[in-house]
């Protein structure tokens, strides 16, 4: 009989009771006996060197106890924070990694850049007095865009890097890329920007650095989606402290998408504070800091060129693309417009021979880092795009342009011209379970009934492709990774029966209180009830590196399945040993343990009551106890992939863009419980078509001030701007090298999302002339474009 | 200026010395430590702090402590029944996946109450320009809106059958 809370069940979240009576514990709910709190001051200008800093007057202010700038770090020997990422250039040279500091040393580089901070009884007071610190800004010209920071004059950041140039990286085979455009019948060409994003998890970032004098213990709670990786970063490469003196918990954690996997100057400061002050301390960020100081997303400036044949099959792309790193390298901020971009190009097509160039630029912003499918939006939404430009030149319908060039299910495992070697996936049966669904021939007639209305229709479609579960360690380490890209998790079986499931990845939205207790309760035959899930705490949970690009259940997962296998095992020799038999003997199914061709069984919880109280058991042979660990370290990435479909009504009076339909038809291998999985996708389309029609991240050029700095001007997308969606997946195709099967979903809205709302614009606005719109397609630019084609016509 | 203020708080007197600068937020948050009630912003923008104020939601960042003083406030400790039961609403959610990180779900239900009390029948469109004042960055809405359709409908079967 099937487990009724087992894989495939959609089983209700279990930590939905603590979220909907008030009763979750984010960073900023702890308050720990005796803590203060710190008010960082940051930098009002974008570039400036700083000539004297008074902190006089604010230290003689209410409640102040401390007053900390980049000199007392300095003088601690305080290192700046580590990039995780080495990336070679073309030339083979190393990228350039300028110091990082945590507070300013002599020069600031974007707004929001800490220059000091401020620790006090209580926040007002921390804030107040920070307004008497007096600083001397010897102001310097600012570069925000990537392009322009590339310019011989443009204004230069760091030393360390001649021209703001951090790599000149490329991948590829260039010559066979030529002699594919050298035989082409069309080459298309597209220029676009894909629009820098602030992520914004709805929960400011926050942490609580604690110093414990009697043992020398450090504490630090903190809005992170990995502790452990915190743990390493700042305990061996910032501040020096030794793992075992220092703690790291990431407690309830509202909202992550890429911008808390970080290690920020923050976390360092409150924990190396606490000791100097020998009080615990808070600091949670207000929202404007958020969008001052949390890695911001995207920002790239692409050319490329799609070289095909007479019938319309891709023969080679060609992609050369500006990353804008922001002023200061975020944690894997290098390996996002590499390794997460171009080796993405591919897409679903059989494209063979592709060729990408990436300048990396620092510029005077905040840093840029992975946000919500990391490079991935960006490749997709530069294939999507090309396609249909493609189409409308050559004059093919854009569904059987990309029909001709899928890569056929027959056709894997596939290896793709840009080092990625896809496992599985059936791209056609996506498209054709998502044309019925938006109902594609009937779109003409829902056309030409917007136009009596005077309205524009439009319909956009994008396959993806998410590389998920970056691995294997080996390969990851060659290409510069500064760390291991494994999971690992702890099955802990109590006398009783019930289990504690501990994992190194991190839930911060995902539901793995419930998922992972899925897999647990169905493979043991056991009530979800009776399995607990630890997570972020590094003092529980033996090692883990969190949760980021899609990867917890292909990694994560797998290393609970492995965990289990283990236990399995164990058990199996102690269920022997209590039966009589011999384990080889010993058959499993849904959790009971039986001697084949017998009815001697015993239950998992028998078992484990036995492994706890082992009065007769060999100990030269059977060790005691049932409680097994792994790590599993993945055989290659994960490749969902699918097929989205978009259709827009433009008001042309107004420029405004509505959504009215949407329909997702994804491959994620197995699903465990499709209610989380519609949820992930579901949240994913609206960041989608967030980038597309609402969020922009807007610099002056001049000042470098951020414009958008506050829910004011930067355009989050609200229940009132988006539809509900149409979605379907299937399983038929599942990952051929994790033993659940399964290949992640959490970023997938969010790579098709923005490419098929584009492609919709587009289309829509085809009539006017109109090829080619950057992002976001809000209702002024969307209305000028309508309005120059006018003018020209 | 210190000043003593005096509210009803998820039914129960309380009493305590504000600045009059501190926010109800922040007095709930900080003096009470009722931390269901969020924080999300800073220019009351995005409805992580709403509370109900003599039965009407109110961004908690918006109004001063002193402002409520006199005032019953309910926030998202006090909806449940004393025995754990659920608010339709706060059920409603949890049967309809209508929250992920939880960081948005205290202020989307208090609002969604206050959207149900005051419309006898709900649509999706007046749903989802009810919330209009309710970020969530994680659910796409899609789920939410599921669960304040069936929230609403499960509150006005409760107040019939207890007409
Ligand atoms: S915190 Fe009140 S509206 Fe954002
Ligand atoms: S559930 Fe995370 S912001 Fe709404």
């Amino acid at each position: 009989m099937a487990h009724p809370d087992g894989i495939g069940a959609r089983v209700r979240r279990r930590e939905d009771l603590r979220f909907l009576t008030g009763r979750g514990t984010y960073t900023d709910d702890i308050n720990r006996p005796g803590q203060v709190h710190a008010w960082i001051l940051r930098s009002p200008y974008a570039h400036a060197r700083i000539t004297a800093i008074d902190t006089t007057a604010a230290a003689a202010a209410p409640g102040v106890l401390a007053i900390f700038t980049g000199a007392d770090l300095a003088a601690d020997k305080v290192n700046g924070l580590p990039c995780g990422w080495l990336i070679h250039s073309k030339d083979g040279s190393p990228m350039k990694e300028p110091p990082h500091p945590a507070l300013a040393q002599g020069k600031v580089r974007h707004v929001g850049d800490q220059v000091a901070v401020v620790i006090a009884e209580t926040r007002s007071q921390a804030r107040d007095a920070a307004e008497l610190i007096t600083v001397d800004y010897d102001d310097l010209p600012a570069v925000v865009s990537s392009v322009a920071a590339l310019k011989p004059d443009a204004p230069l950041l760091h030393d360390e890097a001649p021209g703001n140039l951090c790599y000149d990286w490329h991948l590829g085979d260039l010559a066979a890329t030529e002699a594919a455009f050298a035989h082409a019948a069309h080459v298309v060409t597209l220029d676009v920007v894909n629009n820098r994003l602030v992520p914004n998890a709805m929960e400011p970032r926050a942490a609580i650095g604690e110093y414990d004098r009697t043992g020398g213990d450090y504490t630090l709670y903190t809005t992170s989606q990995n502790p452990h990786v915190i743990r390493l970063l700042m305990g061996a490469f910032v501040l020096g402290i030794p793992e075992h003196k220092l703690r790291v918990v990431a407690p309830d954690v509202g909202g992550g998408f890429g911008s808390k996997i970080y290690h920020y100057a923050e976390e360092a400061i409150v924990t190396w504070a606490a000791k100097k002050v020998g009080r615990p301390i808070k600091w949670t960020a207000e929202r404007s800091e958020s969008f001052l100081s949390d890695a911001h997303g995207r920002d790239h400036v692409t050319h490329a060129e799609l070289a095909l044949d007479a019938n319309g099959k891709f023969l080679g792309l060609k992609v050369s693309t500006v990353a804008n790193l922001g002023a200061y390298l975020s944690t894997f901020s290098t390996s996002i417009p590499t390794y997460l971009y171009a080796t993405l190009l591919a897409g679903q097509y059989t494209t063979p021979a592709i060729y990408a160039e990436v300048k990396a630029v620092f510029t005077n912003t905040v840093p840029v880092d992975a946000y919500r499918g990391a490079g991935r939006p960006e490749a997709c939404y530069l294939i999507e795009r090309l396609v249909d430009v493609a189409a409308r030149e050559i004059g093919i319908d854009k569904v059987e342009l990309r029909r001709r060039n899928l890569i056929p299910a027959s056709a894997m495992p596939y290896q793709t011209p840009v080092a990625l070697q896809y496992d599985s996936g059936d791209y056609v049966r996506n498209l054709d379970l998502a044309l019925p669904l938006i109902d594609y021939a009937g779109f003409p007639a829902r056309k030409a009934e917007a136009a009596a209305r005077g309205k524009l229709r439009g319909i956009g479609f994008a396959t993806y492709i998410e590389a998920c579960g970056i691995a294997p360690s080996n390969v990851a380490g060659a290409l510069g990774a500064r760390a291991g890209l494994y999971e690992s998790a702890e099955v802990r079986f109590h006398p009783t029966g019930s289990v504690t499931l501990f994992t190194g990845s991190h839930s911060h939205g995902q539901s793995h209180e419930t998922t992972f207790a899925q897999l647990v309760a169905e493979r043991f035959g056991i009530p979800i009830d009776n399995v607990e899930i630890v997570h972020g705490d590094t003092a529980k949970v033996p090692f883990g590196m969190g949760t980021y690009g899609s990867r917890s259940l292909a990694v994560g997962g797998s290393a609970i399945v492995k965990a289990m296998d283990k236990v399995e095992a164990k058990a199996k020799k102690i269920a022997a040993h209590m039966l009589e038999a011999a384990a080889s003997d010993i058959e499993v199914k849904e959790g009971k343990f039986t001697v084949a061709g017998t009815d001697k069984s015993l239950s998992i919880a028998e078992i484990a009551l036995s492994a706890y109280v082992p009065h007769n058991f060999p100990l030269d042979e059977l060790e005691p106890g049932l409680d097994e660990q792994a790590f599993y370290d993945p055989k290659n990435f994960t490749f969902p992939n699918g097929c989205h479909i978009c259709e827009v009504e433009i008001d042309p009076d107004t420029g405004v863009t509505k959504v009215v339909n949407f329909v997702a038809a994804d491959d994620f291998g197995r699903v465990i419980n499709p209610m989380v999985v519609e949820g992930q996708v579901h949240g994913g389309i609206v960041q989608g078509i967030g980038q597309a029609l609402h969020e922009n991240c807007v610099y002056d050029p001049e000042s470098g001030q951020l414009i958008t700095g506050s829910y004011m001007d930067y355009c989050m997308p609200r229940a009132d701007d988006v539809p509900s969606f149409t979605l379907a997946y299937h399983e038929e195709a599942p990952c051929t090298h994790n033993p659940l099967g399964v290949k992640g979903c959490g970023e997938a809205g969010t790579i098709g999302g923005s490419a098929a709302v584009m492609n919709a614009v587009v289309d829509a606005l085809a009539e006017f002339g109109i090829t080619h719109l950057d992002m976001p397609a809000s209702p002024e630019r969307v209305w000028q474009a309508i309005r120059a084609q006018r003018k020209a016509a | 200026m210190a000043r003593t203020i005096t509210l009803t708080v998820n039914g129960a007197k309380v009493t305590r010395e504000v600045e009059s600068r501190t926010l109800l937020v922040q007095f709930l948050r900080e003096h009470l430590e009722l931390t269901g009630t969020h924080i999300g912003c800073d220019t009351s923008q995005c409805g992580a702090c709403v509370v109900h104020v003599d039965g009407r939601s109110v961004k908690s960042c918006t109004m001063l402590a002193v402002q409520a003083d006199g005032a019953a406030v309910t926030t998202i400790e006090g909806l449940a029944a004393a025995d754990g039961t659920l608010h339709p609403m706060q059920a409603a959610f949890r049967e309809h996946h209508g929250l992920q990180c939880g960081f948005c779900t205290p202020g989307m239900v208090m609002s969604a109450i206050d959207l149900a009390q005051t419309h006898p029948t709900l649509t999706e469109t007046a749903v989802r320009e009810g919330l209009e004042g309710n970020i969530c960055r994680c659910t796409g809405y899609h789920n939410i809106v599921k669960a304040v359709l069936a929230g609403a409908e499960a509150m006005a079967g409760r107040a019939e059958a207890a007409e």
